[in-house]
């Protein structure tokens, strides 16, 4: 009698653990929930690991299926290869200068435009909203022919930066409306009073914004800071466009995504590969790609390894998304 | 006493007060900006590149717009001539179909995954948004043509060989779909953060509620999760198809970049085929927004089905 209770006890405990509870998630559950985790975390990684590895691999490991993961020798060559490939330094500075003042700009203006419209009612409102929206659902394709030919027909194609400062300063940046929308959303949610009530104190309008909103608005302004960095890193269409078709690394700015992008004939011309015989020493190899793609994500990487904790709890706070 | 009272009254929107006309002023102060910006490089460059793609445009000093006889001209030629565009439009169009129902779906479950009391969620938060910081369109050739772009446990000729019986229009996009997997996942990234936000702000009250209720977790995800995540999924579906639309590794995109700038074919060419390539993808926007969009009759239906309930109630 007193046996049969305690077996069933067990079975009772038992069944809890692997089923779960109303408060606790069971062992099957939490079983499954992080074998997803992880085999999705790892099909994330996976190119990422792939890419590391490759890099650091010497000829002989490439073509030795046996070291598939873990270099044999890990060499440093493959780095210092595509370094001089890429242009590395010299990229890598343009590239930031490049990246970093439209963002600035950028942050400020679109933060500008998102207070406006939550903060005011205006006539004709909804239309600019719409049309606001209607510029980003819509491909830059169709409106990227018709802005290089006005600032070409400005002289302002130079290789330099000033297409990409005035679309910013004009809130027409890369991506601008996402950032507008994600300003819009933030100060709706914010409670008025605060800024009413510094205006009924006598702020100006432009005051009260400066003073109050913006403090306000922190979040939001660093995510909105990241996002356009990493977009204005990333972006290659436009980039292409504005710095010109013809544009060469000496005369003007560049970015290492493009050079990514012409990685193999730059490799060919650095180290006059092609010239040389098939079997030659410095053939482009897969090692020297991959080392050349490490070294293009690099940055964003770091940073985003930095800063990963702020851009979480910022992307929480900011609540990107609409209503 | 009524006129005072309207006088006084700040929200009567008909009365052009001082303070109202000030507001107006100060809300176009601020968006004035974008205002100039948005006329100059939206409406004024559309416009542009309409009336290029109806005429013939030659450079030489200027631009000198030479009027068609037959203004559809440039559309024709790109059917005609470009052999290659509508092939690769229509590629596009039947792996956007194809790719969004898998990124909603994935980054709907890592989401869900995410949001619940889970270890290290901070550690897997990162390996799931760091696609968000390098997955560009040159970062990906590389990785495609390094042939990791594909899941490596997944034995794809098992599939393959399954899916060879199939019409060869119907194979090739699923079999480049399975080639391409992990490429589709890493596109999932601020859709996983949309989903998040909008999982966190459902009341917990309502879980508890459908828990006493005697609902199942799979219950509670159909009929409490999924509806109120409705608006974020067509959120993300928009999103999703305006960013595969316009990301750099798309190949319309390269193409249209490269007869646009080409020398021998021109500017008029290539605005007519962007315009077209724009009009698809509004087309699919559209679609995709009549399948999403919330049934607004639905929702009335059931606020006037309450008040019957509760008065039957009271009648028994």
């Amino acid at each position: 009698m007193k046996d049969q209770h305690k077996r069933e006890a067990r079975k009772e405990h038992f069944k809890k653990v692997m089923l779960g509870s109303a408060e606790k998630r069971g062992l099957i559950m939490s079983v499954v929930v992080y074998t997803l985790l992880i085999t999705i975390a790892f099909i994330y990684l996976y190119p990422v690991l792939y890419m590391a590895s490759r890099s650091f691999m010497d000829k002989a490991d490439l073509l030795d299926a046996s070291a598939k993961w873990i270099p044999s020798a890990p060499t440093l060559k493959n780095y210092k290869d595509a370094i001089l490939t890429l242009d590395f330094w010299n990229s890598l500075g343009k590239n930031l200068y490049l990246a970093l003042v439209p963002t600035i700009c950028q942050v400020f203006i679109t933060s500008l435009v998102g207070y406006g419209f939550a903060r005011y009612n205006f006539p004709l409102k909804k239309l600019w909203m719409g049309i606001l929206i209607l510029s980003f659902l819509l491909p830059t394709q169709a409106t990227s022919m018709p802005n290089y030919l006005l600032f070409s027909r400005m002289k302002l194609i130079d290789g330099g930066i000033k297409p990409f400062l005035i679309t910013s300063i004009l809130g027409q940046g890369f991506k601008s409306v996402l950032c507008i929308l994600i300003f819009y959303n933030f100060h709706r949610q914010v409670p008025q009073s605060l800024v009413e009530a510094a205006e009924i104190d006598g702020a100006g309008h432009f005051k009260a914004y400066f003073q109050i909103a913006i403090p306000l608005s922190l979040a939001a302004i660093v995510v909105v800071s990241l996002f356009s960095f990493v977009w204005y890193w990333n972006e290659t269409y436009l980039m292409q466009v504005y710095l010109g078709y013809g544009n060469t690394r000496a005369t003007g700015l560049t970015t290492l995504m493009m050079e990514l992008q012409k990685f193999e004939d730059s490799y060919n011309v650095t180290f006059d590969a092609r010239a040389s015989s098939v079997t030659s020493t410095n053939k482009l190899n897969d090692a020297i790609k991959m080392a050349g793609t490490m070294l293009s994500i690099a940055p964003l990487m770091i940073m985003y390894f930095v800063l990963q904790k702020q851009f979480v709890e910022s992307v929480d706070k900011a609540g990107i998304t609409g209503e | 006493m009524a006129s005072k009272k309207n006088k006084r009254n700040p929200h009567d929107k008909r009365r052009l007060t001082k303070r109202r006309l000030k507001e107006w002023l100060c809300g176009y102060m601020f968006i004035l900006p974008w205002i100039v910006g948005v006329c100059i490089f939206f409406v004024y460059a559309m416009v542009q590149s309409l009336r290029f793609s109806f005429s013939n445009i030659i450079f030489s000093n200027g631009i000198t717009f030479n009027t068609l006889t037959n203004p559809w001209d440039n559309y024709a030629a790109v059917f005609m001539k470009e052999i290659n565009f509508p092939v690769t439009l229509a590629n596009f169009g039947l792996g956007l179909t194809l790719q969004l129902p898998i990124i909603i779906a994935f980054s709907l479950i890592i989401a869900l995954l995410l949001n619940s009391k889970i270890r290290a969620r901070s550690l897997f938060r990162m390996i799931f948004f760091l696609p968000v910081i390098i997955a560009t369109g040159p970062v990906m050739q590389q990785l495609t043509a390094q042939g990791v772009s594909s899941v490596p446990m997944v034995s794809q000729n098992t599939l393959l060989s399954i899916l060879q019986g199939l019409p060869e229009f119907i194979y090739q996009p699923i079999n480049d779909l399975f080639s391409s997997l992990i490429l589709i996942l890493w596109n999932s990234g601020i859709q996983i953060l949309i989903f998040l936000a909008g999982l966190q702000k459902v009341p917990s009250t309502l879980y508890e509620a459908a828990k006493i209720d005697g609902a199942s977790g799979w219950e509670s995800f159909w009929k409490i999760t999924l509806p109120i995540m409705k608006p974020m999924i067509l959120l993300n579906s928009v999103y999703t198809v305006v960013t595969l639309a316009t990301g750099g590794d798309n190949e319309i995109i390269q193409l249209i970049y490269d007869v646009s700038y080409a020398a021998t074919k021109g500017y008029s060419y290539g605005a007519a085929m962007s315009w077209i390539y724009t009009a698809v993808v509004a087309l699919i926007l559209l679609l995709v927004f009549l399948l999403l969009r919330e049934k607004s009759d639905k929702h009335v239906k059931y606020e006037t089905k309450r008040p019957d309930l509760k008065e039957r109630r009271q009648d028994a």
